[in-house]
Order: structure tokens, then C-alpha cells, then sequence
């Protein structure tokens, strides 16, 4: 009896010992973007004060750094150039992708292998190795300072690893519903629409939320492609207005990251199984 | 009338083969042009930059190798070079051992995990430069929040400037990156744990194997191909890191604590000088390419054991 209880008890305090661990991974993960929250909240005169508890608001909520980042910064500007560069991208991005996957699993063709492998490659090319050509090649074209050529570029950085997402989606429809479809006389544009599509609904998703975030949360390109606030987009607009020289103004910064967070965010509350699934997906299938 | 399918099919076999593969051709070269203009073309362009003396609206003409000859014998550049891979090393370290534990513990059966899933994995959903704001507010010189608690708790004595010394703010830098990453780690770990079977496990403890042992005998070995996978994309992205350090430090203080991508960006599209700017981008590439070659290599080793 002594040995049972003895027993019981270690390993309810193992169960509270690991709680405990997770409850300050916890901690750790969720501190930062609460205290952006919170900042974002605070008076001015709070946040430049070094008295009391600084974990809760103490003098009164304000809504007053929302305020002024809509009627004394670009910051709508930047909004809607986000949204005008990343819904193209998504919708680009998704049609070129589901095209290749199309091709790379369910068409045999000598290369395909070749092909797939080398697209897999392409998506390890980070950004960094390349902006610098980029710089030059936007330049040349006529479109630098211009937020369209994000629209032209984002794609590269998103086809590859939306494509490989796709091919695993397409790969798991068996054969045999294709060979029956192409007997019926379906051709192929019918297949892909009326069978593959409908199937692979859970890939799509991975794959949009993919390219969404790919889009929205960009910085080297922006930051080295555009300039000017009519061109910027959230990610490099929001912290150029804000910061002057070195008076960094933290209220009406951390008032534009929360709002700037809310669209991925919102997306990653409302779809988290295919967010998880398509970040998953790299790491089990390869 | 119904088609006779012994006669057809030879004649429909072989035109749906010859259609098969033009419209294959057909269907991918939008990927192949997108990825030859804004890939290949850029990395070829890259090299080219490089050897010549190109600046921005100057073409420029063929150096040789006077860039890299440059920038070896630049005490900058050496600095960055060493914090990059320092900065990869001791972070990916981190992220694994914690992204493993995390992943330990999240796979057990416990009230509220679908939730907790879910909170561990916002620091990797919120875009980068947004949350590094967050943590460079939170190393502020005067009103640095940590520094509070570490006040209050009675850790330090005086003001740490986490971003102002350049030891310290190297790991100010490295601690954010894993902050950002082992969410990444934990979570690609946790669905690999989930395909152990639960019984491998019990078989083993029936056998006397301790939580210690079944770890390192049972989960890690079959952990393993995931695990390199993991390590690769967050080595490349590590590696060629650029949002951290430049929003963190903008590679400051005195050029401490440079990577290739922010000295590269700063003397590409800051100064100007588009060919050492590339020459200093492309150094990273040799790494890039050994570290990729050498992973595929031993994820093909395991699929065919």
C-alpha cells in the first residue's frame, strides 16, 4: 500500500513538475507579443516612467497611439499597399504552383524526378543571397521604388515550397480515380479542376496561408526595393515613420506591429491544423 | 455505339502519351520561367557583380577577384564571417535541445494542449521584424523591462546594456533567434514523435529501460531523419539571417555584430557598392551549398537503409 501511494505521488509530481516546464516555455513564448500589447495600450507618461509594476497598465488604457497612426502617420498607406502587393502574390503564386504540382505528379514524363528535386533546391536559395542582383535587375526594369515589384519577385520565394506542398497532396490520390476519370473522357484541365482540386482542398489551404505569410511579413525586399511611403509596405513603412533619427516613439510601434500581426494572426487562430499541417509537411516528408 | 476498348486503346495510349508530355512541358513553364528570372538569372548576375566594379548606375568592368581580396582583408568582414557562424552554431544547438524537450513534453496526453499547441507556436506566426521590435523595446538602455525583473529579483546591481556592449549584444541578438525558432523546432518534432509507435516504448520500459535510456535508445534514432531536416531549413535560414541583427542592432555596436546578409545589405544597398555588396553575399554560398549537399546526402542514406 505504502509502495502504491509512494508510487502515485512521484509520478503526480512528475505530471506537476513537467506543467511547470511547459507553463514557463509559455512564459517565455507569450511575453513578447503581451508586451507589445500592453505597450501599445500604455499613456506616453507610463511608458517613460520607471515607477510601480510595469506587467499592468496603472495609469488608465488609451486608445491614443491607434489614433495618431491613423491621422499622423502613412500607416493606412502601408496597410493597403500590403494588401495590393500580397493578394496578387497569393493568387499568382497558387495558380503557377498548382500547375507544376499537377505536372510533376500525375503527368510521366522523362525529367520529372530532375525537375522536382531541383525545385525542392530552389526554395533552400535564402533571400539574402540574391537581393543584391535583385537590387540591380528591379533597377533595370525601371521599377525600383515601386511596391509592384514585389508582386514580381514575391513568387520565387513561394512557388517552390507551394509546389512541393502541393505534389504531396496530389501524390496521395490514387491513380485509379484519374485513369477512370480519363476513360470517361475527361481531359485533363476537367481532372485537375473537378477531382484534384476538391481533393487537395487541405494542401490549397496549407499552401495560401503559406504564400499569405511569405507576403505579408517580407522585409529584405521591401526594405531594399522600395523608399518612399507611398511605395512601403507594413513590415519596413511602419517603423520608418516612427522612428526618428533615434527617438524611437515605442507607444505608436507597437500600436502598428499589433495591427500588422492581426491579419497572420487572425488566419493562424481560425486555420491552425492546416497552419500546423503545411509547416509540418516540410520536415515529415521530405 | 460504344467504343470498342481492345481497338482503341494502343492509338489512344500512345497520343495521350505524346499529349501527356507536351502539356506536362506546358504546365510548368511558368514555374521555370519565374524561377530562371528571379533565381538563376539573379544568382548568375550575382557572380557577375562580384568580379566587377559595378556600383549602383554604374556598369562597371571585370576585377578578377579584387572584391573578396577586399573583403578578406577586411577586419569587418572577418568579424561578420565569425559571428555568422558562431550566431548559427550556438543558436541551432539551443533551438534543437529545447525544440526537442518541448516537443518531449507536448507529446504527452494532458488537459489543454490543443491551446497550449497553439500559444507555443505565435512567436513563429508573428512576421519576424514585428516581434524583434517587441524584444529590442524590451532591451531598451533606460526602460528595459528585463532588466526590471532582474532588479527586483536582485540579479543585477546595475543597468545591463543588452544592446549596446558587443558581447552582449550578440547574444541579445542569438537569444531573440531562438525565441523565434523553437517553435519551429518543437512543433515539426512533435508531429515526428507522433508516428513513434506508444509501444516501442512500453516494450522497452517493460524491459527495464529508464525515461533516459528510452529516450536516446528508442525516440532519438527514429527521431532522427526529421530532425536533420529540421536542422537543414533552420541552418539556411539561421545562416542567412538579416531581420534580427538589423532591426536588433543594425549590425552595431562599431560593426560588432555584422552577418554576412546586414554587411552585405549595408554596403551593397546602403553605400552603394553593388559588386563588394555581392561579393559578400555570395561568400555565404560555398557554406550554403556544403551544408545542403551534405544533409540531402544523409537523408537519401537513411531512406535506402
Amino acid at each position: 500500500m505504502a509502495a502504491r501511494g509512494a508510487r502515485r505521488g512521484r509520478r503526480t509530481a512528475a505530471l506537476l513538475l513537467c506543467y511547470v516546464i511547459i507553463g514557463l516555455f509559455v512564459v517565455f513564448f507569450l511575453f513578447p507579443p503581451y508586451w507589445m500589447a500592453l505597450t501599445s495600450f500604455k499613456t506616453n507618461q507610463e511608458i517613460e516612467s520607471l515607477e510601480g509594476i510595469p506587467f499592468v497598465i496603472q495609469k488608465g488604457a488609451t486608445l491614443r497611439h491607434y489614433q495618431d497612426l491613423f491621422t499622423k502617420t502613412d500607416f493606412l498607406i502601408y496597410f493597403k499597399n500590403s494588401v495590393l502587393v500580397t493578394v496578387p502574390v497569393v493568387v499568382i503564386s497558387m495558380v503557377i504552383s498548382v500547375l507544376a504540382a499537377y505536372a510533376l505528379s500525375r503527368l510521366g514524363f522523362a525529367g520529372a524526378g530532375v525537375i522536382g528535386t531541383a525545385v525542392f533546391l530552389v526554395y533552400l536559395v535564402p533571400d539574402s543571397l540574391l537581393f543584391i542582383p535583385l537590387f540591380k535587375i528591379i533597377g533595370t526594369l525601371g521599377l525600383l521604388n515601386s511596391k509592384w515589384s514585389l508582386v514580381l519577385v514575391y513568387p520565387s520565394l513561394i512557388v517552390p515550397f507551394a509546389t512541393w506542398l502541393l505534389i504531396g497532396y496530389f501524390a496521395s490520390i490514387p491513380k485509379e480515380l484519374d485513369e477512370a476519370a480519363l476513360v470517361d473522357g475527361a481531359n485533363h484541365l476537367q481532372m485537375l479542376v473537378q477531382i484534384f482540386l476538391p481533393v487537395a482542398v487541405p494542401g490549397l489551404i496549407a499552401a495560401t496561408i503559406f504564400a499569405f505569410t511569405v507576403s505579408w511579413s517580407g522585409f529584405l525586399y521591401p526594405l531594399a526595393f522600395t523608399f518612399s511611403s507611398d511605395q512601403q509596405v507594413l513590415t519596413t513603412g511602419t517603423v520608418t515613420s516612427l522612428i526618428k533619427g533615434d527617438v524611437y516613439h515605442w507607444g505608436g510601434l507597437m500600436a502598428g506591429a499589433i495591427l500588422a500581426c492581426l491579419p497572420p494572426v487572425l488566419l493562424y487562430v481560425f486555420l491552425m491544423d492546416y497552419y500546423i499541417s503545411g509547416l509540418t509537411a516540410g520536415s515529415t516528408k521530405a | 455505339m460504344l467504343p470498342r476498348p481492345g481497338a482503341a486503346r494502343p492509338a489512344l495510349l500512345g497520343r495521350l502519351l505524346e499529349d501527356e508530355r507536351s502539356l506536362a512541358y506546358l504546365l510548368l513553364t511558368p514555374t521555370i520561367v519565374l524561377l530562371a528570372l528571379f533565381i538563376a538569372y539573379p544568382f548568375v548576375l550575382g557572380v557577375w557583380l562580384s568580379v566587377s566594379s559595378a556600383t549602383v548606375g554604374v556598369a562597371g568592368h571585370f576585377v578578377g577577384l579584387k572584391n573578396f581580396d577586399k573583403a578578406w582583408n577586411d577586419s569587418i568582414f572577418r568579424t561578420a564571417a565569425f559571428n555568422t557562424f558562431l550566431y548559427t552554431g550556438v543558436t541551432t544547438v539551443f533551438k534543437l535541445a529545447l525544440g526537442i524537450w518541448l516537443a518531449v513534453l507536448l507529446n504527452r496526453h494532458f488537459r489543454g494542449k490543443r491551446l497550449i499547441r497553439a500559444f507555443v507556436l505565435l512567436p513563429f506566426i508573428i512576421p519576424t521584424v514585428l516581434s524583434t521590435f517587441a524584444w529590442k523595446w524590451m532591451f531598451d538602455p533606460t526602460f528595459s523591462v528585463i532588466n526590471w525583473g532582474l532588479w527586483k529579483l536582485d540579479l543585477i546591481t546595475a543597468r545591463v546594456n543588452w544592446l549596446g556592449d558587443p558581447y552582449l549584444s550578440l547574444i541579445s541578438v542569438m537569444i531573440v533567434n531562438v525565441w523565434r525558432g523553437v517553435p519551429f523546432f518543437a512543433i515539426s518534432l512533435l508531429a515526428g514523435l507522433q508516428t513513434i509507435s506508444p509501444e516501442l516504448h512500453e516494450a522497452a520500459a517493460i524491459d527495464g529501460a529508464n525515461a533516459w535510456q528510452r529516450f536516446w535508445r528508442v525516440t532519438w534514432p527514429l527521431l532522427l531523419p526529421v530532425t536533420m531536416v529540421v536542422v537543414l531549413f533552420s541552418v539556411i535560414q539561421t545562416f542567412a539571417d538579416f531581420q534580427l541583427v538589423y532591426v536588433l542592432t543594425g549590425g552595431g555596436p562599431a560593426n560588432a555584430t555584422h552577418l554576412f546578409a546586414t554587411y552585405a545589405y549595408q554596403i551593397g544597398v546602403g553605400t552603394g557598392l553593388l559588386s563588394e555588396g555581392a561579393a559578400i553575399s555570395l561568400a555565404m554560398f560555398p557554406v550554403l551549398f556544403l551544408v545542403v549537399v551534405l544533409q540531402l546526402w544523409y537523408i537519401r542514406r537513411v531512406e535506402t537503409r
